[in-house]
């Protein structure tokens, strides 16, 4: 049985805007199963089998066992082996709190390991839910600059992520085209290629924020963690489309992505002159299966859905096909009783990521950290304000600073022990300022709750306990 | 932070350099000698414009093109071309009537979306046309959008259920089932009459209630929020 019937059974689904909302538990406090323990670092290293199921610690799994259940303590065995002799038959180490010696420069530490296991004092966790269509969010409160690492990457797809043979996959690319052609990910590894680093935000990232601004106990990650950042590397769609002959005709195109949803969403042609990505590749590896292994169209600062991962097929044509996800979705109820469709661009958000909840500061010295992104290019000026909008100094941006990519931002802040409220507010390069909920409210209406972006901030109580404030 | 283009020449903040064929963000504004070209190409990656991309190897063929890929075949191409056009393009063969697709709805849809397509929570209800005035969707989040009061088209509905629908076996009910399918949900919706009969032909000519309730995106960027 696969790993995906393990965990879900295959019958739960969850509805679209609970996940788009970000609806579920916040962070885990850990993996769902606890580590289960091999052998201590006096086996390894005496090669003494037999001590195995005393002092148990790093979870080591023998050569040739990796993606099966680890082995029951003391069911693992290593062949005996007296120090200085050949290398340990061992490819996974998973350090735990029992590694921690009373003094590390008196003892050797654990041996190599084939992955780079965090420290068991690091464990930033996404937001399972366990769904078929489900979501899972960024931990934007455990991370440090902008790239997000891939294991932490939110997860959004309608219907499971999908495990493809790349030997089995193909993209068509077929419509008003002079020569219908079909790509294999090889293929398409040999066009030259660029690497662009840009985020990825849902459409929906926020709107537990926007929703429900009273909820103080909301977290970075529960506020924007359907965003991510990554360094991106694959072929330019306008490379593509010269290869095919796109007709001068084709104004639109649809992407059709290769999973049981057979994720289908319209793009205007002129995106691929722009700089639409066919991407094969993420923070130095493949892509990971959930952000879209082995292809995914890419297309910065446009709202994540539209990123068809998986993609399987484009097809040339002269109008929106009016998929399910451009019309009855990711479409924005206005005031006045029209709904806007196809807005693609992210407008320009920040949020700070340092202090928030559920952090208890203490007074002193601190940074009052965050990030900050446009779908419309550079972030241009971060504004914090740390007496609750009544003042504001502009932050330091982290280079680099990339057009339509998350941008770090901070300040160096001395609390004094009073309550406050913390507030950052983005501009980007057309001048576009982050506006409060209020404003969104005012000139959209206060039912609509995708493609939101509104200032947020963190209340400080004067006993250093860090609350969210949405009502701005 | 002013990205550092190829040839050492510092690109301001906030501007790119324009891309000499109209494509994209060129980091790499100009290629230096050759011999910097593996180091740069490393460093930045390859920058790759329409028809002008290039590599320490020099021009990128005359033709733009690189003879990578394969010809599809039409069978190819027929057996993946699924999409339908709002206008009704592409819809394939088949037939089905309201009480055909009650049978369907019934036995392949109502566990996640209700026997009266109502909803089960999580997953979205389907029926429901009120409120019937207004399109206060953007007013008030309290109403639930449904297939009667929102979806702009009913091809749309055709074409996410033919490829979707059901969940956990999508691609598996016949063109009958789905046209039946979609004349008892329509129905539902007082959309369509009771007695209907769905087909291309009367799929195409189905309006929705709210078909003229949508326009396009109309933010630009700037100092307006939109």
């Amino acid at each position: 049985m696969s790993a995906r019937h393990d965990q879900h059974g295959g019958e739960n689904v969850a509805g679209d805007e609970a996940a788009d909302a970000g609806v579920s538990g916040d962070r885990h406090t850990g993996p769902t199963s606890p580590v289960e323990r091999g052998l201590t670092r006096r086996d390894l290293l005496a090669g003494a089998a037999g001590a195995v199921g005393s002092a148990l610690v790093a979870r080591v799994v023998p050569a040739g066992a990796q993606g099966k259940r680890p082995a029951a303590a003391g069911a693992t065995s290593v062949p005996a082996a007296s120090q200085g002799a050949a290398p340990l038959p061992v490819t996974e180490v998973v350090p735990t709190v029992a590694d921690v010696l009373p003094d590390p420069t008196k003892a050797p530490g654990l041996p190599t390991s084939a992955h780079g296991a965090r420290s068991p004092f690091v464990a930033p966790v996404r937001t399972p839910t366990g769904m078929l269509a489900g979501s899972s969010l960024t931990p934007l409160q455990d991370l440090a600059g902008t790239i997000t690492p891939s294991d932490l990457h939110f997860e959004r797809h309608h219907a499971g992520v999908p495990i493809i043979d790349p030997a089995k996959h193909t993209l068509l690319i077929h419509g008003l085209v002079e020569r219908p052609m079909v790509f294999t990910l090889d293929d398409l590894k040999r066009f030259p290629y660029v690497s662009r680093v840009h985020f990825v935000e849902c459409a929906g990232n926020g709107r537990a924020a926007f929703r429900d601004p009273k909820n103080e106990t909301l977290t970075p990650q529960r506020v924007a963690g359907l965003s991510a950042n990554s360094e991106w590397i694959g072929v330019p769609l306008a490379v593509l489309f010269n290869e095919v002959g796109v007709r001068p005709a084709a104004t639109w195109f649809l992407a059709e992505g290769g999973d049981a949803a057979v994720m289908t969403r319209s793009i205007p042609v002129a995106k691929a002159h722009d700089d639409a990505l066919i991407a094969w590749a993420q923070n130095g590896e493949p892509l990971r299966p959930a952000q879209g292994y082995p292809m995914r169209l890419l297309l910065p600062g446009w709202e994540g859905n539209a990123n068809v991962k998986w993609i399987r097929r484009i097809e040339l044509g002269t109008a929106p096909w009016m998929t399910r996800w451009e019309t009855s979705v990711y479409t924005d109820p206005l005031a006045n009783g029209t709904a806007r469709q196809f807005s693609f661009e992210m407008d320009a958000r920040s949020v700070i990521t340092s202090p928030a909840h559920p952090r208890v500061i203490t007074p002193g010295w601190r940074n009052v950290s965050g990030l900050a992104w446009s779908g419309r290019g550079v972030i241009t000026r971060v504004e914090i304000s740390t007496d609750g909008g009544r003042s504001w100094v502009d932050a330091l941006l982290h280079p680099p600073v990339l057009p339509k990519a998350y941008t770090r931002f901070s300040i160096p802040w001395q609390w004094d022990g009073r309550e406050t409220l913390l507030l950052s507010r983005a501009t980007d390069e057309t001048g576009y300022v982050q506006p409060t909920r209020e404003r969104i409210v005012a000139v959209r209406g206060a039912g609509t709750d995708y493609h939101t972006n509104h200032i947020v901030g963190w209340r400080v109580a004067s006993d250093g306990r860090v609350y969210f404030h949405g009502e701005t | 932070m002013a990205a550092r283009s190829a040839g050492g020449r510092a690109i301001g903040k906030g501007k790119r350099a324009p891309c000499p064929t109209g494509t994209g963000p060129a980091r790499a504004a100009r290629w230096p000698g050759w011999h910097f070209a593996i180091a740069v190409a490393t460093a930045c990656g390859i920058t790759a414009c329409r028809g002008g991309t290039r590599s320490e190897t020099g021009e990128p063929p005359a033709s733009g093109r690189y003879d990578l890929g394969r010809p599809a075949t039409s069978a190819e191409v027929a057996a993946l071309d699924i999409a339908i056009l709002a206008d009704g393009t592409n819809l394939p063969p088949g037939r089905g009537t309201v009480a055909q697709g009650a049978m369907v709805f019934g036995s392949k849809c109502a566990t996640c979306h209700g026997v009266r397509g109502e909803g089960v929570p999580p997953n979205p209800r389907l029926v429901g046309r009120e409120p019937r005035e207004g399109f206060p969707f953007g007013r008030d989040g309290k109403y639930v959008k449904t297939i009667g009061n929102y979806w702009p088209y009913a091809t749309t509905l055709f074409d996410y259920v033919r490829r979707a629908m059901p969940l956990t076996a999508p691609g598996s009910l016949t063109n009958d089932e789905v046209y039946a399918v979609t004349a008892w949900l329509l129905a539902q919706n007082d959309v369509i009459r009771g007695d209907a009969v769905l087909d291309a032909a009367a799929l195409r000519e189905v309006k929705m209630p709210a078909r003229d309730r949508f326009v396009p995106d109309d933010r630009r960027g700037g100092r307006e929020v939109r």
